[in-house]
């Protein structure tokens, strides 16, 4: 129990990114896109909160922390748009332009980072990231140190975009139309909606989720950017919504239950049973649970039914 | 503007586009773009400008890493003339890479028998990786994108647990394997001046005559690319369209766990343990894209990312970032998705090409009007 208690503020920390991430990946596949760049625009998010905070953090303080956050967000945001117009405009296959997305993230990091601070990796972040207890709700048995105690705040931003995701998607007239356009987009032009638009505006936001997912990755888990700092996050993040059965709170879920499954490995020394397993095997669970959770889910469709199809006015 | 041509056309402006985009950033970053000409240059010839030296172990060296994309090349294209998106190559590469030493270390066997055992034993690891998703594919429907995905990266696990669970193993890689196992060739390095060149650029020659083949004159081949046209009326002119995704997919996944094989066995001859993806499966997704599938343009395209590979080390000893190759390569990647695009604008140009020719129609058009 009290390796337990050591554990889950630890895979809390790798949930973060990867529920964040996923949400993104909801938006777009909801409106009819799908986006497997989230990988690279996760990288690119990461880069650019690095090259802020490095560059801020001394004049700025803990600030540069969140401003650093929010200019990630935005260039994923701006990454993603070239998906967005490749993929609307010029109908170009989904899956093409995505892996185009993700090499081009590899490239272009890396050649920016040698060309700002002349080396493969960044020097190290100036300022990390506050850990923060929230008085009375610390003192609850268990739950107060699962949850609330010397605890990174980005876990609590990534339960709030749950939330408001879910009230986004499910609860306005925005979010059925934009679910409309991933099902069945000719239905809903024929309702006067605009499926470009939405489409733009669900790819657009999970580029602006993935880069935020991306920067919080970056300031949780590592002391410096380098080509390796999201090293497959995005693609787990993409398993964790078809796990999460391409819904908020599933995300959230899943995303714990995969954060475990990136953490344990560095425990599993001290855990009964699970001591002499090889690190390899605990990384590749979310992997293959993915596989096999599309199995279970195959005979009841429940992914967004246009997802990954191009949208022709047209077609009947 | 008939198909063919105009599949050509595509791909040389994705290219062009492509070296021009990555000239542009070169230039931005303050670097002299005869960096770039220099690179491609050495990389083909081993002359620079400055000195113009002929060496052929750069031309060998060119056509090693060439030769691995033409088969990743071949793969995606393969399972795309049936209509599925093999984005596992990656993935079905590393299993290849891993089976192949496997057989190379722990079966001993006389003669070329182990070098045959070793790399069939990459093809068909790569064949069950692709097996996976066309099986998922053909019976439950499940979309072949994902599970690549997930596969890629579970074959990297599994392939580094294997390796390193080897005897004698460090912890990023095998022993060397026996020279018996080895495709490594002394002919082939010896006339190319002691490049790695090795054996299996005849596995590569032979896929490649095996795809054209297979693909243009056998009816399995036509009932393939009839599955990848219209699953339906495959199905419903008797064609046993469920057989044809699994085997299709199979048939990728050898090709890609070849060219896995073939690395490991001719030109590291060990097996090494990944920390990440090196891209032969990605790039090989440009390569089929930017060949247009066609078995020639395949084998061109592979000697072009082939060349982009071996670039990089040379722009890196003269200061250049060598990720301006995987801009480059990226970017290609990106103009071919474009197609549409490009077809527009090259639809576009030959119309005002061709009125230009003809003022007069132009003007009693609007006329008329």
């Amino acid at each position: 129990m009290e390796l337990f208690l050591q554990m889950f503020p630890a895979a809390l920390v790798m949930a973060t990114p990867i529920i964040i991430a996923a949400l993104g990946g909801l938006f777009s596949e909801r409106s009819g896109v799908i986006n497997i760049a989230l990988e690279g625009i996760m990288l690119v998010g990461a880069f650019a909160t690095a090259v802020t905070v490095i560059f801020l953090g001394e004049s700025m303080g803990r600030a540069a922390i969140w401003v650093g956050l929010l200019v990630g967000a935005i260039v994923g945001c701006a990454y993603s748009a070239i998906h967005a117009f490749v993929s609307i405009r010029l109908r170009a296959d989904q899956t093409i332009s995505g892996t185009a997305l993700n090499m081009l993230s590899t490239g272009l990091t890396v050649f920016l980072c040698q060309l700002i601070f002349q080396g493969q990796r960044s020097p190290n972040i100036p300022v990390s990231m506050p850990k923060i207890s929230i008085p009375i709700l610390k003192d609850i048995p268990l739950l107060g140190r699962m949850f609330f105690n010397d605890t990174y705040p980005t876990f609590f931003i990534a339960v709030l975009l749950v939330v408001g995701a879910y009230f986004l998607l499910y609860k306005t007239r925005f979010g059925l139309r934009l679910r409309s356009c991933g099902e069945f987009p000719q239905a809903s032009a024929s309702m006067g909606i605009n499926v470009a638009k939405m489409r733009y505006i669900g790819v657009l936001s999970s580029g602006a989720l993935g880069g935020l997912a991306g920067g919080i990755m970056l300031l949780t888990t590592n002391i410096q950017f380098s080509v390796s700092v999201i090293h497959g996050v995005g693609f787990i993040a993409l398993g964790c919504l078809v796990f999460g059965k391409w819904n908020p709170w599933g995300c959230l879920f899943t995303g714990v239950f995969f954060g475990f499954s990136e953490i344990i490995s560095s425990y599993s020394g001290n855990i009964p049973g699970l001591s002499g397993m090889p690190t390899e095997f605990f990384y590749s669970i979310p992997y293959v649970l993915t596989i096999l959770a599309l199995v279970l889910f195959a005979k009841r469709s429940i992914g967004p039914k246009a997802a990954g199809q191009i949208y022709d006015a047209g077609e009947r | 503007m008939n198909k063919k041509t105009s599949a050509l056309k595509v791909s040389l402006v994705s290219v062009g586009l492509g070296l021009l985009l990555g000239l542009l950033i070169l230039i931005v970053s303050g670097y002299s773009p005869m960096v770039l000409f220099n690179a491609i240059l050495r990389g083909l010839t081993g002359m620079t400008t400055m000195r113009p030296v002929f060496n052929l172990r750069n031309t060998g060296e060119f056509i090693v890493f060439s030769l691995p994309l033409i088969l990743t090349g071949l793969s995606v294209a393969f399972a795309y003339k049936t209509g599925m998106f093999n984005i596992g190559a990656e993935g079905q590469f590393m299993v290849g890479a891993c089976a192949s030493v496997v057989v190379a270390i722990l079966v001993p066997l006389p003669g070329i028998l182990h070098v045959v055992a070793a790399v069939l034993a990459g093809a068909l690891a790569g064949a069950l990786w692709g097996f996976i998703p066309g099986l998922l594919k053909s019976n439950f429907k499940i979309n072949e994108v994902v599970v690549c995905i997930m596969l890629n990266y579970f074959g990297m696990y599994l392939s580094n647990f294997i390796l390193k669970s080897l005897p004698g193993s460090s912890i990023s890689k095998t022993v060397v394997i026996p020279t018996s196992a080895s495709l490594s060739s002394d002919v082939l390095s010896s006339i190319t001046n002691n490049s790695r060149l090795h054996w299996g650029i005849l596995i590569v020659a032979l896929c490649v005559f095996g795809y054209w083949f297979i693909l243009n004159k056998t009816s399995f081949g036509f009932s393939l690319r009839a599955t990848g046209h219209n699953e339906h009326a495959a199905d419903y002119a008797g064609m046993k369209t469920k057989r044809n995704i699994i085997l299709s997919m199979m048939i990728a996944g050898a090709l890609a766990g070849l060219a896995g094989a073939i690395m490991s066995l001719g030109v590291f001859n060990m097996g090494r343990v990944l920390s990440g993806f090196e891209n032969y499966g990605f790039d090989g997704i440009a390569v089929a894209f930017v060949g247009a599938f066609n078995a020639i343009g395949i084998v061109l395209a592979g000697l072009l990312f082939g060349l982009l590979k071996v670039m990089a080390p040379l722009m890196q000893a003269t200061g250049v970032p060598k990720e301006i190759n995987e801009i480059i390569s990226a970017f290609i990647v990106l103009f071919v998705a474009m197609q549409y695009g490009i077809r527009l604008l090259l639809n576009k140009l030959a119309l005002r090409k061709h009125n230009k020719g003809k003022p007069n129609t132009l003007e009693t058009s609007k006329e008329g009007k």
